[in-house]
């Protein structure tokens, strides 16, 4: 091994710290070499070894009945009956997507593509959650057009459709655009395949796209913020090949069909580094790789190179000692590349060899899981009181309703996706039931009576005014989300992006939206079985939003028994669940209308929320409902709104009578109250629908009737102030909300 | 009936193809390898969609060379059935089994919808279920799906009755505004002048079930078992 000089640059370099390198002399008992000191820096760094999360994801509930593999693994894993599992798992690509989108996002849909087909699951479906700044910013307009074509360039080319997603535009993302994509596949609960190098004496094989020098050190770039210089990282953003990658989904389920295969995982951040010493560290055992065995793209590759290349498109594998030529024959039947590189060893070490010489040796565990660990400082920033104090006096109360509808809808927040979705297929595979622009995705599930639905949802705004209830709202609003698709919630992933957790806000934002997500996953008894987490999104000292996403799955018993957000008939009654306060803090309206982002988030009470949504699934599974649609950014006016146009098949009006009671006439209209679900309900079943609600403690009542051609709601003063009326015609909301992105991007 | 169902690197509407004639409608299914010749015995032969090798090139082109395409170009000369959907009618083009070419969209973007087509020549082996002006609602999916070819070729190809789908609106219209991606004369499917090779861009297998909410393209699929004598009320019990 060649000597180096260890320096202080050069460990800045690597962003490892005094201590952390000290620790590293601890372990090894010398100093590291270039190439140990690189595997150190990738795994070591926050996006591998979760150093500053890991003592507090530890307070998240993962089990419960349905669970088959919680967090730890490539993706969780919940049992949906029928001897099949859903396995998922939501992933950030961020700061990629920052510097270069297309490439950014696209590789973001392979990474998260391969962590559940390394399960054994094929994967039947795709989401995303993204953030970007205000569209009349010209690089917001540039990105958001780069992420959309990078994730359909990948997403459609995989054959894995892309069901749904969500998208929000504030400016605080605009330096620091959020990418975070959803997954879900399948597998039978008895082929579930882990990352594990098991088996002393068995084969390492290498297979997929050959090893380049792209992407080197892309895990400690993702745990950096940045400044203007983030141009220049450019070389550490991988390029995606989606054509291999189908060849490697279908080379890994036909390997998987048959028995020769121990473990596997996918090389995605640290490359062969994480994959062989995570491999090997689960089951306790070591691995003697010889590194002039790996597929190279190019001669001259180094050690340090290879280990920490993160070219795109990788797979290490443990076989069966003796079963290489099936492996070996299954890969080439592919086109692709394989190479038996190694063999599971008892030493607990991962050792590396080049030609035969031992370049690197490092125990497996210290590299995989005895990284630092950190409980950082945290407190709150002294602005809080500031953001949350709201006074409402000081807000003149809308008086041209007719006009803030619109405005609202104008909003790309609120507005169609349309433009979006439509690049992305999202029916191959021919499951999708209900497709983009309903409350949740619905996908049959083939060979059963089932069907899951699957939703993504966060409010960064709640989680930056009180980041616990913000929390606790991305929870219930996600479930709620499945519910008015008649699904009972089965399983969470999340992908927490936060700023730096070297600040100390930062960290208490951080702690308090893990407090919001436990309380309400227990209260709403799902659990968490995977995630990420994204720290350091920063750029320039300005942290984005504290934006702890959340992907939800749900089960539907009874495919057909299903609903979708849109009114279906002239003459059905509208249904409101839930009670509307005077819940302005932190809402849509008040960014819009008012240019503030202030106050606090509406009130949760999860027990409500609870009811509420068990309410709406009875009754969906009950055929009593024509629609359900829940009521989120915009409010009850926004959400009857998007009832009367976002249907498949045409437009329909509705008239509406609604009375102010004491409340504001904004906040009664826009205002963001929780646990509030939009139903519309045929006329003979309205009596039943409403007993059932009253039966389960839910407030229901009956405001208007589904007809006519335009949108009429009607708010009736009381002594305290005069009401107000919207009055649209369908065709004006449709197109307004509709054509608001085109519009803003350009394109109409 | 006996389908073969050919699986080029990067098809991904095989598995889609292979349910709706097996699962669905009950037929037997082989799926072959783009590397393996075609087996013996077969009725049909459909060409799915997807990325074969993932598009890099101008679509359908490498796919062209596939060991496999010798036996369909022979299999199709018999006159025997060959349908190439989305991805498999841009090989078919390539392959010089049906005339013209594919450009990119207009709008450069992949679109995936909904769109209506009216059946053009309802007296073919695909289209012998449906009506002749019928208008079919059936989803699209391409980035690649503007037809293309010089006026001679589409005057004969006009004159033959080889259009068989054209992009119109939801009443029948075909209008500009209801062309989804700049094709010529509003094509989105075209058939050879013996009648037994069909090209489209739409995708019938996504619509050929109640449970996705439509069965339109049902009826292609229904055509060519009844091309065989077989009927719904056959496929459905053979499907038991």
């Amino acid at each position: 091994m060649k000597s180096l000089v260890i320096t202080q640059a050069l460990l800045e370099q690597h962003k490892l710290s005094e201590d952390e390198y000290k620790k590293i002399l601890e372990i090894l008992g010398r100093e590291p070499n270039w190439t140990e000191l690189g595997m150190f820096s990738a795994m070591w760094s926050e996006h591998c070894s979760y150093k500053s999360s890991r003592i507090h994801l530890k307070k998240l509930p993962t089990t419960g009945p349905r669970v088959v593999q919680g967090p730890g693994e490539n993706a969780g894993a919940v049992d949906i009956g029928d001897g099949l599992c859903a396995v998922f798992k939501m992933e950030s690509h961020n700061h990629p997507s920052f510097i270069e989108p297309y490439q950014g996002a696209a590789t973001g849909v392979g990474g998260i593509l391969r962590d559940i087909f390394t399960m054994g699951a094929r994967p039947i479906a795709l989401l995303n959650s993204l953030r970007f700044g205000g569209l009349d910013n010209a690089n917001t307009r540039h990105l958001l057009k780069g992420v959309v074509s990078g994730i359909a360039g990948y997403g459609n080319c995989m054959g894995v459709p892309t069901v749904g997603g969500e998208i929000v535009f504030n400016d605080i993302y605009a330096l620091n655009p959020l990418v975070n994509v959803f997954c879900l596949g399948i597998a039978r609960k008895d082929k579930i395949f882990l990352g594990k190098a098991a088996g002393v004496g068995n084969p390492v094989i290498y297979f997929g796209s050959k090893t380049g020098r792209d992407g080197i050190h892309g895990a400690t770039m993702a745990s950096d913020s940045f400044d203007e210089e983030a141009a220049q990282k450019r070389p550490t953003v991988q390029v995606g090949d989606p054509f291999t990658e189908k060849l490697l989904l279908e080379a890994c389920l036909e390997l998987m069909s048959g028995d020769c295969l121990v473990g596997i995982q996918d090389m995605g951040a640290a490359g062969l580094t994480s994959s062989a010493c995570e491999m090997a560290s689960r089951e306790g055992t070591g691995v003697e790789l010889e590194l002039a065995d790996v597929p190279r793209r190019e001669p001259g590759m180094t050690p340090y190179e290879i280990m920490l290349s993160e070219s795109q498109e990788r797979m290490l594998m443990v076989a069966k000692a003796g079963r290489e030529g099936e492996v070996i024959k299954i890969c080439r039947k592919w086109d692709l590349d394989v190479a038996v590189i190694g063999r599971v060893t008892d030493t607990g070490k991962v050792v590396l060899k080049e030609n035969g010489h031992i370049v690197a040796e490092i125990p497996a565990k210290a590299l995989a899981d005895d990284g630092p660990r950190y409980d950082r400082p945290s407190s709150p920033p002294a602005y809080q009181e500031m953001l949350q104090a709201l006074n409402h006096d000081t807000l003149p109360d809308v008086k041209d309703a007719n006009a803030a509808l619109l405005a609202l809808l104008d909003s790309p927040t609120i507005a169609s996706k349309r433009w979006v979705y439509e690049q992305y297929d999202h029916m191959v595979r021919t499951n999708t039931m209900v497709r983009p622009g309903s409350d949740a995705a619905v996908l049959r599930v083939k060979g059963t009576n089932k069907a899951l639905a699957l939703s993504v949802d966060c409010n960064g705004r709640y989680c930056l005014l009180n980041p616990y209830e913000g929390a606790k709202i991305a929870i219930a609003e996600c479930a709620r989300n499945l519910a008015c698709s008649g699904a009972e919630p089965i399983g969470v992933t999340d992908c927490l992006n936060f700023g730096n957790p070297q600040r100390p806000e930062v960290m208490w934002q951080f702690v308090l939206a893990i407090e919001g997500l436990k309380d309400a996953c227990e209260a709403l008894k799902v659990p968490i079985v995977s995630g990420n987490v994204s720290l350091y999104n920063e750029t320039n000292d300005l942290s984005i939003y504290p934006t702890p996403m959340i992907g939800m799955v749900g089960l539907i018993e009874e495919a057909d028994r299903t609903a979708t957000q849109w009114f279906k008939q002239a003459g059905d009654v509208i249904v409101l669940l839930g009670r509307t306060r005077e819940d302005l803090g932190g809402t849509e309206y008040l960014k819009v209308l008012h240019h503030r982002e202030q106050g606090s988030p509406p009130l949760l009470n999860l027990e409500d929320e609870q009811a509420v949504q068990a309410c709406t699934i009875r009754l969906i599974r009950e055929g009593l409902v024509q629609s359900a649609h829940d009521c989120s950014d915009g409010g009850l006016a926004v959400a009857l709104a998007e009832c009367c146009v976002s249907g498949t098949d045409g437009r329909v009006g509705a008239v509406v009578e609604l009375q102010l009671d004491g409340l504001r006439r904004d906040a009664l209209l826009f205002g963001e109250s929780q646990s509030r679900i939009v139903l519309s309900v045929k006329q003979e079943q309205v009596e039943k629908v409403l007993e059932v609600a009253m039966n389960a403690g839910v407030r229901a009542s009956r405001i208007g009737t589904v007809g006519g051609s335009r949108l009429v709601i009607r708010v009736n003063g009381d002594q305290r102030a005069a009401g107000c009326t919207i009055d649209l015609d369908v065709t004006t909301v449709h197109e307004r909300w509709a054509l608001a992105i085109p519009r803003a991007l350009g394109q109409d | 009936m006996n389908i073969g169902v050919v699986v080029f690197p990067g098809s991904n509407c095989d598995h889609d193809c292979e349910y709706i004639f097996k699962d669905v409608l009950g037929q037997s299914v082989k799926m072959i390898w783009h590397k393996d010749t075609l087996p013996a015995g077969l009725d049909a032969v459909v060409l799915p969609g997807g990325f074969s090798y993932g598009d890099y090139l101008r679509t359908g082109a490498i796919a062209r060379f596939s060991p496999v395409m010798g036996g369909v170009k022979e299999f199709a000369r018999e006159g025997r059935l060959v349908i190439g959907i989305c991805n498999g009618f841009q090989i078919l083009l390539e392959a010089g089994l049906l005339p013209g070419v594919m450009l990119r969209n207009t709008s450069l973007n992949f679109i995936c919808k909904d769109v209506y087509v009216k059946v053009e020549n309802a007296a073919t082996r695909f289209t012998n279920r449906c009506e002749s002006g019928q208008v079919l609602k059936i989803p699209i999916a391409h980035a690649d799906g503007n037809y293309y070819t010089d006026p001679v070729t589409l005057a004969g190809v006009k004159a033959n009755a080889q259009v068989i789908f054209r992009y119109c609106t939801a009443d029948g219209k075909v209008t500009a505004e209801a062309n989804p991606n700049g094709s010529l004369d509003n094509i989105a499917g075209i058939m050879n002048a013996d009648g037994n090779v069909l090209g489209m861009m739409p995708h019938p297998e996504r619509s050929a079930e109640t449970v996705l909410g439509n069965e339109d393209g049902r009826l292609i699929f229904l055509s060519m078992l009844s091309a065989f004598g077989k009927s719904e009320q056959q496929s459905r019990l053979v499907g038991v």
